[in-house]
């Protein structure tokens, strides 16, 4: 009944989703940070900066986002990330597009996290003299991290799911490989379950993992 | 309180609506091949040249050949109903009986025959490459190894390039053709491989007249049939309506003007049962 998965490399597939999944949690964890920072700071242009750009990104289809790096950036403006060949640039392109989606989540579940935090530290630590950047990285920010395990972990278990949208441009990972399969097999469910479960073998220790952690590491207040 | 009974009444509703629902899907379930009023057909939506929904209707060689197909069994063209058929969903959709026959640029192929019947085949179609107009560096399949090419995610055209033709070429995958066409036009890409009836299709769009012409490589073949449920009758009937649709010339009428402005040069019309390898 599967014999039919002996033609196709699986768990390749299933490898450059991890590798897209990572590499992205990576750059979104990084670009969310700052733009959290940015929101909760006291400069308004960067203030009204965070806020558009959380808004837009936010309420963007992911889709869209990925199929113009490839069709705008690529195509079109001729942008290639410093390599020639289309499964590299598409890779880098999908990881962009990826970070500068989930990063837009992040950040939001991060400014509920630093609400989290009694306003009296952030007032304690000005008090004592520390600048707005100590305040934030000494203070707030490793307790909001704390806090903040469960909702990132959603984020994380989304993005993925949504790594399935770089098929759109051609990234040779989980979804493609669907495709490629129901093309030429005529085995819709059979074909799917399989997928479906591949997933369900990355996301769910993710879950269980990372619920352990954030019980582990919370404030407990 | 009051919540409680007013969520419960909302499922009770919800319920109702969905369990009426899927009556009414069976109700309608009356027509068959043979008696009905209707007959229901599967093509593509979105191939132009093909099957293509337009405002004004459908257009296409597919759905010229189906018009033909179910006037020869006794419907009229406004007995019919068209139903989309994506690549995916055909075999499924004839086993369960959603549409009485399928022509969406369907090539016959040993995986397939297994679970559905074929009539036909009525259009004998290559793997071709579609290049812009003033490019001429594409004389054989080989010349593809230091192109960029492009084709839909997972496609057949997309696995032969891959696997056979050009393995070295680099390949982009998009969902759609029409994606393909944004970096043809920019010179981001050299060339659009897929069946050549389907580049025909495009290429003669208004918008793009003039601008890209066919390789003319013939790399495969491709026999495209009309899909039916395994066993059934209408495999038959369907062969004897095309070879009807050939002997009369409605055929090559049809090729001409649905394909002609691309330049397309035609294969002439297949044999009924002869499939090319």
């Amino acid at each position: 009944m599967f014999d039919f998965l002996d033609h196709y490399d699986l768990l390749g597939a299933f490898w450059t989703t991890v590798q897209l999944t990572v590499l992205s949690a990576i750059g979104s964890l990084i670009w969310g940070t700052v733009l959290a920072a940015m929101r909760v700071g006291p400069v308004p242009v960067m203030r009204g900066f965070g806020a558009a750009y959380v808004n837009i990104v936010r309420n963007t289809p992911l889709t869209v986002i990925i199929l113009f790096t490839s069709l705008g950036l690529n195509q079109t403006l001729g942008i290639s990330l410093g390599a020639t060949n289309f499964d590299i640039i598409n890779f880098r392109l999908a990881i962009l597009g990826l970070t500068a989606y989930t990063a837009a989540f992040v950040c939001e579940a991060l400014r509920a996290g630093i609400n989290t935090v009694p306003v009296g530290q952030a007032e304690a630590a000005r008090a004592l003299g520390l600048s707005f950047p100590q305040v934030l990285s000494l203070v707030v920010l490793p307790q909001a991290f704390r806090s903040v395990v469960g909702p990132l972990t959603n984020v994380l278990i989304a993005l993925t799911k949504n790594t399935t949208v770089a098929a759109a441009i051609g990234v040779a990972e989980a979804a493609l490989l669907m495709k490629k399969m129901i093309e030429n097999e005529a085995q819709l469910l059979l074909i799917s379950a399989v997928i479906a479960f591949g997933f369900v073998c990355l996301t769910l220790p993710t879950g269980l993992i990372l619920g352990w952690v954030g019980k582990k590491v919370a404030v407990k207040r | 309180m009051k919540l409680r009974k007013v969520t419960a009444a909302t499922a009770v509703v919800l319920a109702l609506a969905v369990s009426a629902t899927a009556c009414g899907k069976d109700d309608k379930k009356d027509g068959g091949s043979s008696g009905g009023k209707k007959i229901k057909i599967g093509i593509k939506f979105d191939q132009p040249g093909l099957g293509q929904k337009t405002p004004q209707g459908y257009t296409g060689f597919d759905v010229d050949v189906a018009t033909y197909v179910a006037k020869e069994l006794g419907y009229n063209a406004d007995q019919i109903e068209w139903k989309e058929s994506k690549s995916m969903d055909r075999e499924t959709m004839l086993q369960r009986g959603d549409v009485d026959f399928i022509a969406a640029t369907y090539s016959i192929n040993d995986e397939r025959e297994k679970k559905v019947d074929f009539a036909g085949p009525y259009l004998l179609a290559h793997q071709d490459v579609l290049v812009r107009a003033d490019d001429n560096s594409i004389k054989s399949p080989e010349d593809l190894n230091s192109k960029k090419l492009c084709s839909v995610t997972g496609s057949t055209s997309a696995q032969n390039v891959h696997d056979k033709l050009a393995p070295k070429a680099n390949l982009q995958e998009y969902p759609t053709y029409s994606a393909c066409l944004t970096g043809l036009q920019n010179k981001a890409i050299d060339a659009l491989t897929t069946d050549d009836s389907i580049l025909a299709g495009y290429a003669s769009q208004a918008a793009f007249k003039g601008k890209f012409k066919l390789g003319g490589l013939k790399m495969t073949n491709e026999n495209y049939g009309i899909g039916v449920k395994k066993g059934s009758d209408l495999k038959a009937k369907i062969n004897t309506a095309l070879e009807k649709m050939v002997a009369d010339k409605s055929w090559q009428q049809a090729v001409d003007k649905n394909l002609g402005p691309a330049n397309y040069k035609n294969e002439p019309a297949p044999k009924i049962g002869n499939i090319v390898k």
